[in-house]
Protein backbone atom coordinates (compact mmCIF):
# COMPACT_ATOMS: atom_id res chain seq x y z
CA UNK A 1 0.00 0.00 0.00
CA UNK A 2 1.87 2.96 -1.05
CA UNK A 3 1.75 6.33 0.89
CA UNK A 4 -0.94 8.82 0.68
CA UNK A 5 0.25 12.29 -0.05
CA UNK A 6 -0.78 14.96 2.63
CA UNK A 7 -1.12 18.87 2.10
CA UNK A 8 2.36 20.58 4.16
CA UNK A 9 1.76 21.32 7.70
CA UNK A 10 1.68 25.20 9.00
CA UNK A 11 5.46 26.42 8.87
CA UNK A 12 6.47 26.45 5.47
CA UNK A 13 7.22 29.81 3.75
CA UNK A 14 3.88 30.98 1.72
CA UNK A 15 3.70 33.58 -0.50
CA UNK A 16 3.53 37.10 -0.34
CA UNK A 17 1.06 38.75 -2.78
CA UNK A 18 0.86 41.62 -4.95
CA UNK A 19 -1.10 44.43 -6.29
CA UNK A 20 -1.98 42.37 -9.13
CA UNK A 21 -2.17 38.89 -7.55
CA UNK A 22 -4.23 39.86 -4.39
CA UNK A 23 -7.48 39.06 -6.26
CA UNK A 24 -6.43 35.27 -6.75
CA UNK A 25 -5.29 34.80 -3.37
CA UNK A 26 -8.76 36.16 -2.55
CA UNK A 27 -10.62 33.84 -4.73
CA UNK A 28 -8.17 30.76 -2.85
CA UNK A 29 -10.17 32.01 0.53
CA UNK A 30 -13.07 31.17 -0.39
CA UNK A 31 -12.56 28.53 -2.64
CA UNK A 32 -12.53 29.79 -6.13
CA UNK A 33 -9.60 29.59 -8.60
CA UNK A 34 -9.32 32.55 -10.47
CA UNK A 35 -7.86 33.53 -13.58
CA UNK A 36 -7.58 36.34 -15.27
CA UNK A 37 -9.16 36.79 -18.93
CA UNK A 38 -8.35 39.54 -21.61
CA UNK A 39 -11.14 41.57 -22.18
CA UNK A 40 -10.05 42.65 -25.96
CA UNK A 41 -8.51 39.12 -27.36
CA UNK A 42 -10.19 36.60 -25.02
CA UNK A 43 -6.65 34.78 -23.91
CA UNK A 44 -6.15 33.48 -20.58
CA UNK A 45 -3.25 34.85 -18.86
CA UNK A 46 -1.80 33.07 -15.62
CA UNK A 47 0.27 33.36 -13.22
CA UNK A 48 -1.34 36.86 -12.45
CA UNK A 49 0.33 39.75 -14.69
CA UNK A 50 -0.51 43.60 -15.47
CA UNK A 51 -0.99 42.46 -18.90
CA UNK A 52 -1.94 40.06 -21.24
CA UNK A 53 0.51 36.96 -22.23
CA UNK A 54 -1.13 37.35 -25.92
CA UNK A 55 -1.55 40.83 -26.72
CA UNK A 56 -0.46 42.63 -24.13
CA UNK A 57 -3.52 44.92 -23.06
CA UNK A 58 -4.09 45.79 -19.60
CA UNK A 59 -7.69 45.20 -20.26
CA UNK A 60 -8.00 41.87 -18.10
CA UNK A 61 -10.79 40.30 -15.53
CA UNK A 62 -11.07 38.00 -13.45
CA UNK A 63 -13.00 34.42 -13.61
CA UNK A 64 -13.51 31.41 -12.11
CA UNK A 65 -11.87 28.37 -12.73
CA UNK A 66 -13.68 25.09 -12.68
CA UNK A 67 -10.62 23.51 -11.28
CA UNK A 68 -10.41 20.73 -12.88
CA UNK A 69 -7.94 19.31 -15.58
CA UNK A 70 -5.06 17.21 -15.96
CA UNK A 71 -1.01 16.62 -15.32
CA UNK A 72 1.23 18.08 -17.69
CA UNK A 73 4.18 16.91 -15.90
CA UNK A 74 5.18 15.74 -12.54
CA UNK A 75 8.04 14.90 -10.01
CA UNK A 76 8.45 13.47 -6.48
CA UNK A 77 10.21 14.99 -3.95
CA UNK A 78 12.46 12.68 -1.55
CA UNK A 79 15.00 15.54 -0.60
CA UNK A 80 13.15 18.73 0.84
CA UNK A 81 13.70 22.29 -0.53
CA UNK A 82 13.72 22.88 3.26
CA UNK A 83 13.25 21.25 6.83
CA UNK A 84 10.02 22.63 6.59
CA UNK A 85 8.66 20.88 4.23
CA UNK A 86 7.57 16.81 4.59
CA UNK A 87 8.27 14.38 1.63
CA UNK A 88 7.63 12.74 0.15
CA UNK A 89 5.70 15.48 -1.86
CA UNK A 90 4.51 15.58 -5.87
CA UNK A 91 4.79 18.89 -7.48
CA UNK A 92 2.89 18.85 -10.64
CA UNK A 93 2.34 21.32 -13.39
CA UNK A 94 -1.61 21.22 -14.27
CA UNK A 95 -3.29 22.25 -17.59
CA UNK A 96 -6.65 22.80 -16.34
CA UNK A 97 -9.69 23.00 -18.65
CA UNK A 98 -9.94 26.34 -19.56
CA UNK A 99 -6.22 25.92 -21.00
CA UNK A 100 -3.83 27.61 -18.32
CA UNK A 101 -1.15 26.02 -16.62
CA UNK A 102 -0.54 25.81 -12.55
CA UNK A 103 2.24 24.86 -10.55
CA UNK A 104 1.54 23.19 -7.02
CA UNK A 105 1.11 19.72 -5.02
CA UNK A 106 -0.73 16.66 -5.50
CA UNK A 107 -2.59 15.38 -2.27
CA UNK A 108 -4.93 12.86 -1.18
CA UNK A 109 -3.45 10.21 -4.19
CA UNK A 110 -1.25 7.10 -3.40
CA UNK A 111 2.66 8.39 -3.67
CA UNK A 112 3.39 6.47 -6.59
CA UNK A 113 -0.16 7.11 -8.83
CA UNK A 114 0.64 10.40 -10.60
CA UNK A 115 0.83 9.93 -14.27
CA UNK A 116 0.68 12.59 -17.16
CA UNK A 117 -2.65 12.81 -18.29
CA UNK A 118 -4.30 12.33 -14.62
CA UNK A 119 -7.51 14.21 -14.12
CA UNK A 120 -7.35 16.34 -11.19
CA UNK A 121 -9.10 18.78 -9.16
CA UNK A 122 -8.27 21.81 -7.27
CA UNK A 123 -8.65 21.41 -3.07
CA UNK A 124 -8.08 24.77 -0.65
CA UNK A 125 -5.64 24.29 2.24
CA UNK A 126 -5.77 26.90 4.63
CA UNK A 127 -2.20 27.96 6.14
CA UNK A 128 -2.31 30.90 7.45
CA UNK A 129 -4.90 33.39 7.87
CA UNK A 130 -3.42 35.52 4.88
CA UNK A 131 -2.99 32.45 2.64
CA UNK A 132 -5.01 29.73 1.44
CA UNK A 133 -3.27 27.41 -0.64
CA UNK A 134 -4.33 25.68 -4.06
CA UNK A 135 -3.51 21.81 -4.08
CA UNK A 136 -4.75 19.27 -6.81
CA UNK A 137 -6.36 15.41 -5.67
CA UNK A 138 -7.35 13.62 -8.44
CA UNK A 139 -10.38 14.42 -9.77
CA UNK A 140 -13.97 12.51 -8.37
CA UNK B 1 32.33 40.25 -46.95
CA UNK B 2 31.16 42.03 -43.83
CA UNK B 3 34.27 41.61 -40.79
CA UNK B 4 32.60 39.45 -38.09
CA UNK B 5 31.80 41.40 -35.31
CA UNK B 6 34.00 39.76 -32.73
CA UNK B 7 36.96 39.70 -35.40
CA UNK B 8 39.43 42.02 -33.36
CA UNK B 9 38.61 40.14 -30.09
CA UNK B 10 40.36 37.53 -27.92
CA UNK B 11 39.95 35.35 -25.20
CA UNK B 12 43.72 35.16 -23.88
CA UNK B 13 43.42 34.36 -19.97
CA UNK B 14 41.89 31.80 -17.87
CA UNK B 15 41.80 30.93 -14.12
CA UNK B 16 40.26 28.39 -11.75
CA UNK B 17 40.86 28.91 -8.31
CA UNK B 18 40.78 25.98 -6.37
CA UNK B 19 37.33 24.41 -6.03
CA UNK B 20 35.81 22.65 -2.78
CA UNK B 21 32.82 21.57 -0.88
CA UNK B 22 33.83 23.92 1.78
CA UNK B 23 37.20 26.38 1.20
CA UNK B 24 37.57 27.10 4.65
CA UNK B 25 38.82 30.70 5.38
CA UNK B 26 37.44 32.12 2.41
CA UNK B 27 34.44 34.43 1.56
CA UNK B 28 33.67 35.00 -1.98
CA UNK B 29 35.96 38.19 -2.10
CA UNK B 30 39.06 36.08 -1.06
CA UNK B 31 38.10 33.30 -3.53
CA UNK B 32 37.79 35.78 -6.10
CA UNK B 33 40.92 37.87 -5.50
CA UNK B 34 42.57 34.30 -6.12
CA UNK B 35 41.38 33.78 -9.61
CA UNK B 36 42.18 36.78 -10.33
CA UNK B 37 45.93 36.58 -9.38
CA UNK B 38 46.21 33.21 -11.10
CA UNK B 39 44.31 35.32 -14.48
CA UNK B 40 46.92 37.69 -14.31
CA UNK B 41 49.78 35.60 -13.94
CA UNK B 42 47.94 33.57 -16.74
CA UNK B 43 48.49 36.03 -19.29
CA UNK B 44 51.34 38.79 -17.46
CA UNK B 45 49.15 41.25 -17.25
CA UNK B 46 49.42 43.87 -14.33
CA UNK B 47 45.88 45.13 -13.20
CA UNK B 48 46.31 48.64 -14.94
CA UNK B 49 46.26 46.73 -18.51
CA UNK B 50 42.89 46.22 -17.34
CA UNK B 51 40.36 49.41 -18.43
CA UNK B 52 36.86 47.10 -18.47
CA UNK B 53 35.31 44.44 -15.68
CA UNK B 54 32.90 42.43 -15.46
CA UNK B 55 32.15 40.91 -12.03
CA UNK B 56 29.02 41.41 -10.95
CA UNK B 57 27.89 43.04 -8.22
CA UNK B 58 31.85 43.07 -7.20
CA UNK B 59 33.08 45.31 -10.67
CA UNK B 60 32.76 48.29 -8.46
CA UNK B 61 35.05 46.96 -5.48
CA UNK B 62 37.19 45.07 -7.62
CA UNK B 63 37.99 48.09 -9.99
CA UNK B 64 38.35 50.03 -6.16
CA UNK B 65 41.02 47.82 -5.19
CA UNK B 66 42.64 47.87 -8.16
CA UNK B 67 42.48 50.99 -8.31
CA UNK B 68 42.27 50.23 -12.08
CA UNK B 69 39.46 53.04 -13.00
CA UNK B 70 38.29 54.72 -15.08
CA UNK B 71 36.97 51.43 -16.00
CA UNK B 72 34.22 49.85 -18.19
CA UNK B 73 32.09 47.64 -15.73
CA UNK B 74 29.36 45.35 -16.35
CA UNK B 75 27.27 44.40 -13.26
CA UNK B 76 25.28 40.76 -13.87
CA UNK B 77 26.64 37.88 -12.68
CA UNK B 78 29.01 37.18 -15.04
CA UNK B 79 27.85 34.22 -17.02
CA UNK B 80 28.34 34.12 -21.28
CA UNK B 81 26.26 36.78 -21.76
CA UNK B 82 28.55 38.91 -19.87
CA UNK B 83 31.50 37.44 -22.00
CA UNK B 84 29.22 38.31 -25.10
CA UNK B 85 29.01 41.73 -23.55
CA UNK B 86 32.71 42.16 -22.83
CA UNK B 87 33.47 41.37 -26.47
CA UNK B 88 31.36 44.04 -27.72
CA UNK B 89 32.50 46.85 -25.82
CA UNK B 90 36.34 45.65 -26.89
CA UNK B 91 34.67 45.42 -30.38
CA UNK B 92 32.79 49.18 -29.90
CA UNK B 93 36.06 50.55 -28.42
CA UNK B 94 34.46 51.19 -25.30
CA UNK B 95 37.19 49.35 -23.91
CA UNK B 96 40.51 47.27 -24.61
CA UNK B 97 40.72 44.70 -22.14
CA UNK B 98 38.36 43.11 -20.36
CA UNK B 99 38.31 41.37 -16.62
CA UNK B 100 35.78 38.88 -16.07
CA UNK B 101 35.01 36.89 -12.83
CA UNK B 102 33.26 35.54 -10.10
CA UNK B 103 33.60 33.96 -6.64
CA UNK B 104 31.59 32.07 -4.29
CA UNK B 105 32.46 31.10 -0.83
CA UNK B 106 30.73 30.94 2.42
CA UNK B 107 27.38 31.44 0.74
CA UNK B 108 25.84 28.15 1.71
CA UNK B 109 25.80 27.30 5.45
CA UNK B 110 22.81 25.65 6.08
CA UNK B 111 23.07 22.34 5.13
CA UNK B 112 19.67 20.62 6.12
CA UNK B 113 18.01 22.70 2.76
CA UNK B 114 18.69 23.17 -0.70
CA UNK B 115 21.44 26.09 -1.57
CA UNK B 116 20.10 29.51 -1.49
CA UNK B 117 20.54 29.57 -4.76
CA UNK B 118 18.12 26.78 -6.27
CA UNK B 119 15.35 28.33 -4.48
CA UNK B 120 14.23 31.54 -4.86
CA UNK B 121 11.13 32.89 -3.27
CA UNK B 122 7.90 33.68 -5.64
CA UNK B 123 4.86 33.57 -4.62
CA UNK B 124 3.67 30.82 -7.23
CA UNK B 125 6.53 28.70 -6.40
CA UNK B 126 7.15 29.30 -2.63
CA UNK B 127 4.95 27.24 -0.79
CA UNK B 128 5.02 23.95 -2.88
CA UNK B 129 8.76 23.07 -2.22
CA UNK B 130 10.45 24.11 -5.74
CA UNK B 131 13.87 23.79 -6.38
CA UNK B 132 16.35 23.32 -9.16
CA UNK B 133 16.06 20.11 -8.96
CA UNK B 134 12.35 19.83 -8.83
CA UNK B 135 11.81 22.64 -11.71
CA UNK B 136 14.04 20.35 -14.48
CA UNK B 137 12.90 17.33 -13.20
CA UNK B 138 9.59 18.93 -14.49
CA UNK B 139 10.90 19.43 -18.15
CA UNK B 140 12.52 16.00 -18.22
CA UNK B 141 9.57 13.87 -16.86
CA UNK B 142 7.68 15.37 -19.95
CA UNK B 143 10.45 14.81 -22.51
CA UNK B 144 10.13 11.12 -21.20
CA UNK B 145 6.42 11.26 -21.56
CA UNK B 146 6.35 12.47 -24.72
CA UNK B 147 9.46 10.47 -26.52
CA UNK B 148 10.25 7.16 -23.94
CA UNK B 149 13.36 8.76 -22.61
CA UNK B 150 14.68 6.49 -20.03
CA UNK B 151 16.29 6.74 -16.67
CA UNK B 152 19.17 4.72 -18.01
CA UNK B 153 19.76 7.04 -20.69
CA UNK B 154 19.83 9.73 -17.61
CA UNK B 155 22.37 7.58 -16.17
CA UNK B 156 24.77 6.88 -19.02
CA UNK B 157 24.97 10.83 -19.09
CA UNK B 158 25.76 11.58 -15.39
CA UNK B 159 28.34 8.64 -15.62
CA UNK B 160 30.43 9.89 -18.38
CA UNK B 161 30.83 13.80 -16.60
CA UNK B 162 31.41 12.12 -13.92
CA UNK B 163 33.73 9.36 -15.09
CA UNK B 164 35.41 12.68 -16.56
CA UNK B 165 35.71 14.93 -13.36
CA UNK B 166 37.03 11.56 -11.86
CA UNK B 167 40.37 11.62 -13.75
CA UNK B 168 40.60 15.68 -13.19
CA UNK B 169 43.03 15.96 -10.61
CA UNK B 170 41.00 19.89 -10.14
CA UNK B 171 37.75 18.74 -9.94
CA UNK B 172 36.10 18.61 -6.36
CA UNK B 173 35.10 15.01 -6.72
CA UNK B 174 38.21 13.94 -8.42
CA UNK B 175 38.71 10.15 -7.41
CA UNK B 176 35.35 9.72 -6.79
CA UNK B 177 34.77 6.97 -9.43
CA UNK B 178 34.61 5.38 -12.13
CA UNK B 179 31.11 5.12 -12.64
CA UNK B 180 28.84 3.29 -14.60
CA UNK B 181 25.31 4.36 -15.48
CA UNK B 182 24.36 1.34 -12.57
CA UNK B 183 25.55 3.07 -9.99
CA UNK B 184 23.91 6.29 -10.72
CA UNK B 185 20.74 4.89 -11.11
CA UNK B 186 21.35 3.06 -7.28
CA UNK B 187 21.68 6.59 -5.98
CA UNK B 188 18.84 7.95 -3.45
CA UNK B 189 15.89 9.92 -5.69
CA UNK B 190 16.06 13.24 -5.16
CA UNK B 191 13.57 14.81 -7.33
CA UNK B 192 12.11 11.91 -9.80
CA UNK B 193 13.52 11.01 -11.93
CA UNK B 194 17.03 12.65 -10.70
CA UNK B 195 18.98 10.11 -8.44
CA UNK B 196 21.37 11.95 -6.52
CA UNK B 197 24.30 11.56 -9.05
CA UNK B 198 22.04 12.82 -11.76
CA UNK B 199 22.26 16.18 -10.06
CA UNK B 200 24.60 19.02 -10.21
CA UNK B 201 26.56 19.38 -6.79
CA UNK B 202 27.34 22.47 -4.65
CA UNK B 203 31.00 23.77 -3.90
CA UNK B 204 32.44 26.85 -3.60
CA UNK B 205 35.28 28.42 -5.87
CA UNK B 206 36.19 31.45 -8.04
CA UNK B 207 37.23 31.58 -11.56
CA UNK B 208 38.35 33.83 -14.12
CA UNK B 209 38.99 35.19 -17.88
CA UNK B 210 40.37 38.27 -19.35
CA UNK B 211 39.50 39.43 -23.23
CA UNK B 212 41.69 42.13 -25.60
CA UNK B 213 41.84 42.74 -28.44
CA UNK B 214 43.37 40.47 -31.34
CA UNK B 215 46.24 43.31 -31.47
CA UNK B 216 47.48 43.19 -27.84
CA UNK B 217 47.02 39.24 -27.83
CA UNK B 218 49.61 38.76 -30.08
CA UNK B 219 52.20 39.88 -27.55
CA UNK B 220 50.57 37.38 -24.66
CA UNK B 221 51.93 34.34 -24.12
CA UNK B 222 48.86 32.22 -24.62
CA UNK B 223 47.20 30.75 -27.54
CA UNK B 224 44.22 33.33 -28.25
CA UNK B 225 41.27 32.01 -28.59
CA UNK B 226 38.63 33.41 -30.23
CA UNK B 227 34.83 33.68 -30.63
CA UNK B 228 33.10 32.55 -33.10
CA UNK B 229 29.31 32.74 -32.41
CA UNK B 230 27.26 33.19 -29.73
CA UNK B 231 23.59 34.62 -28.49
CA UNK B 232 21.42 34.28 -25.82
CA UNK B 233 17.61 32.45 -25.39
CA UNK B 234 15.54 33.22 -22.28
CA UNK B 235 11.29 32.60 -21.91
CA UNK B 236 11.66 34.28 -18.25
CA UNK B 237 12.73 34.50 -14.64
CA UNK B 238 14.32 30.91 -13.16
CA UNK B 239 12.25 29.09 -10.74
CA UNK B 240 9.27 31.44 -10.17
CA UNK B 241 6.75 30.28 -12.92
CA UNK B 242 5.56 26.75 -14.00
CA UNK B 243 9.22 25.07 -16.01
CA UNK B 244 6.82 24.28 -18.76
CA UNK B 245 8.22 22.11 -21.86
CA UNK B 246 5.59 23.62 -24.18
CA UNK B 247 5.97 27.34 -22.66
CA UNK B 248 5.48 29.71 -26.14
CA UNK B 249 4.12 32.82 -27.18
CA UNK B 250 2.95 33.81 -30.47
CA UNK B 251 6.44 32.37 -32.13
CA UNK B 252 5.72 28.92 -31.00
CA UNK B 253 9.55 28.43 -30.22
CA UNK B 254 8.90 26.70 -26.78
CA UNK B 255 11.11 26.90 -23.79
CA UNK B 256 11.69 22.75 -24.38
CA UNK B 257 14.05 23.95 -26.60
CA UNK B 258 15.45 26.85 -25.13
CA UNK B 259 19.19 27.45 -26.84
CA UNK B 260 18.22 26.31 -30.00
CA UNK B 261 17.55 29.69 -31.27
CA UNK B 262 20.62 31.16 -29.54
CA UNK B 263 22.51 28.12 -31.32
CA UNK B 264 20.99 29.13 -34.69
CA UNK B 265 22.11 32.62 -34.29
CA UNK B 266 25.54 31.02 -33.32
CA UNK B 267 26.40 29.04 -35.68
CA UNK B 268 24.99 31.54 -38.58
CA UNK B 269 27.57 34.18 -36.77
CA UNK B 270 30.37 31.52 -37.25
CA UNK B 271 29.55 29.85 -40.90
CA UNK B 272 29.47 26.57 -39.05
CA UNK B 273 26.97 23.93 -37.89
CA UNK B 274 26.77 21.23 -35.56
CA UNK B 275 29.01 18.40 -37.14
CA UNK B 276 31.67 21.42 -36.78
CA UNK B 277 32.15 21.10 -33.40
CA UNK B 278 35.07 19.24 -31.79
CA UNK B 279 34.06 19.45 -28.32
CA UNK B 280 30.83 20.28 -26.16
CA UNK B 281 31.54 21.83 -22.85
CA UNK B 282 27.64 22.02 -22.23
CA UNK B 283 26.05 23.06 -19.10
CA UNK B 284 25.03 20.00 -16.96
CA UNK B 285 22.87 21.07 -14.02
CA UNK B 286 20.90 17.85 -14.53
CA UNK B 287 21.55 14.51 -16.52
CA UNK B 288 18.63 14.97 -18.76
CA UNK B 289 20.16 18.52 -20.12
CA UNK B 290 22.62 17.25 -22.27
CA UNK B 291 20.05 15.05 -23.78
CA UNK B 292 17.77 17.99 -24.48
CA UNK B 293 20.44 20.38 -25.50
CA UNK B 294 21.83 17.60 -28.68
CA UNK B 295 18.36 17.80 -29.61
CA UNK B 296 18.03 21.90 -29.51
CA UNK B 297 21.34 22.84 -31.00
CA UNK B 298 20.27 20.35 -33.98
CA UNK B 299 22.88 17.43 -33.40
CA UNK B 300 19.77 15.08 -33.52
CA UNK B 301 16.42 15.07 -34.19
CA UNK B 302 14.03 16.21 -31.87
CA UNK B 303 12.86 13.29 -29.69
CA UNK B 304 15.97 11.23 -30.43
CA UNK B 305 18.93 12.56 -27.88
CA UNK B 306 18.06 9.82 -25.56
CA UNK B 307 19.47 7.63 -28.05
CA UNK B 308 21.89 9.78 -29.72
CA UNK B 309 24.34 10.03 -26.04
CA UNK B 310 24.68 6.10 -26.09
CA UNK B 311 27.46 3.89 -27.25
CA UNK B 312 30.15 6.74 -26.46
CA UNK B 313 29.34 9.12 -28.75
CA UNK B 314 29.62 11.93 -25.93
CA UNK B 315 32.78 10.13 -23.78
CA UNK B 316 36.33 10.30 -24.44
CA UNK B 317 37.36 9.60 -27.67
CA UNK B 318 33.21 9.71 -29.03
CA UNK B 319 32.25 11.64 -31.89
CA UNK B 320 30.86 14.92 -28.88
CA UNK B 321 32.94 14.60 -26.30
CA UNK B 322 31.03 16.69 -23.26
CA UNK B 323 31.52 18.58 -20.16
CA UNK B 324 35.40 17.28 -20.18
CA UNK B 325 36.16 18.47 -16.77
CA UNK B 326 33.35 16.93 -14.84
CA UNK B 327 31.23 20.14 -15.12
CA UNK B 328 29.15 20.73 -11.97
CA UNK B 329 28.74 17.06 -11.10
CA UNK B 330 32.09 16.77 -10.56
CA UNK B 331 34.46 19.70 -11.11
CA UNK B 332 32.38 21.90 -9.27
CA UNK B 333 29.45 24.52 -8.82
CA UNK B 334 30.42 27.13 -7.01
CA UNK B 335 26.73 29.12 -6.63
CA UNK B 336 24.81 30.88 -9.36
CA UNK B 337 27.29 32.01 -11.74
CA UNK B 338 30.68 30.24 -11.13
CA UNK B 339 30.13 27.18 -12.96
CA UNK B 340 28.85 28.84 -15.73
CA UNK B 341 31.71 30.62 -16.34
CA UNK B 342 33.66 27.38 -16.14
CA UNK B 343 32.29 25.96 -18.87
CA UNK B 344 33.61 28.96 -21.20
CA UNK B 345 36.99 27.98 -19.31
CA UNK B 346 36.95 24.65 -19.83
CA UNK B 347 36.25 25.51 -23.32
CA UNK B 348 39.25 27.79 -24.12
CA UNK B 349 41.45 25.02 -22.39
CA UNK B 350 40.29 22.44 -25.19
CA UNK B 351 41.11 25.14 -27.92
CA UNK B 352 44.86 25.94 -26.29
CA UNK B 353 45.25 22.05 -26.32
CA UNK B 354 46.18 22.25 -22.34
CA UNK B 355 43.82 20.03 -20.71
CA UNK B 356 45.27 17.69 -18.41
CA UNK B 357 43.07 15.24 -18.90
CA UNK B 358 39.96 14.46 -21.20
CA UNK B 359 42.14 16.70 -23.73
CA UNK B 360 40.13 16.37 -27.35
CA UNK B 361 43.30 15.71 -29.64
CA UNK B 362 43.36 19.15 -32.19
CA UNK B 363 39.87 19.99 -31.08
CA UNK B 364 39.31 23.56 -33.14
CA UNK B 365 35.60 24.44 -32.29
CA UNK B 366 34.13 24.12 -28.93
CA UNK B 367 30.57 24.78 -28.43
CA UNK B 368 30.13 25.93 -24.88
CA UNK B 369 26.66 26.56 -23.03
CA UNK B 370 24.66 27.62 -19.84
CA UNK B 371 21.26 27.45 -18.32
CA UNK B 372 18.81 24.77 -18.98
CA UNK B 373 15.14 24.73 -19.94
CA UNK B 374 13.88 23.90 -16.00
CA UNK B 375 15.55 27.60 -15.81
CA UNK B 376 13.85 29.69 -19.07
CA UNK B 377 17.09 30.36 -20.27
CA UNK B 378 19.98 28.73 -22.05
CA UNK B 379 23.31 30.75 -23.58
CA UNK B 380 25.55 29.46 -26.25
CA UNK B 381 29.22 30.60 -27.12
CA UNK B 382 30.97 28.86 -30.14
CA UNK B 383 34.68 29.51 -29.30
CA UNK B 384 37.50 28.69 -31.88
CA UNK B 385 41.42 28.59 -32.35
CA UNK B 386 41.12 30.95 -35.98
CA UNK B 387 40.40 34.43 -36.48
CA UNK B 388 36.50 34.58 -37.01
Amino acid sequence: MSEILQPQSPGIPLPVPTIYSQPYWDGCQVGELRFQRCQDCGAITMDPAPACSACFSENLEWEVSTGLGEVYSWTTVWRPQTPAFTVPYVAVIVTLDEGFWLLANLINCPVDAVHVGMRVQTTFVELSEEITLPYFEPAN
Amino acid sequence: MAKHPFHDVAIVGIANSEQARVLEGHDSTTITFQAVHKVLADTGLSPWDIDGVAAGPFSGPLTYYMRNGPSWRHYMAPSIPTILDAASAIATGQCHTVLVAHGSAGVYTERASTAPWTRPAHEFVVAYGMFTAAEFALIAQRHMHMHGTTPEQLATVAATIRNNGHAHPEAVYHGRGPFTPDDILASRMVSDPFHLLDCAMTSEGACALILTTRERAQDLPNTPVYILGGACDSFGPSYQHPPAWDLAGPSGRNNGYTGRWAAQKSFAMGELGPTDVDVCEFYDPFSFEIIRQFEAYGFCEEGEGGEFIMDGRIGPGGQYPVTTDGGTMSFSHGGAAVQQLQRVIRGVEQLRGTCVTSQVPDAQVAMCSNGGAGALFTDVMLLGTETP
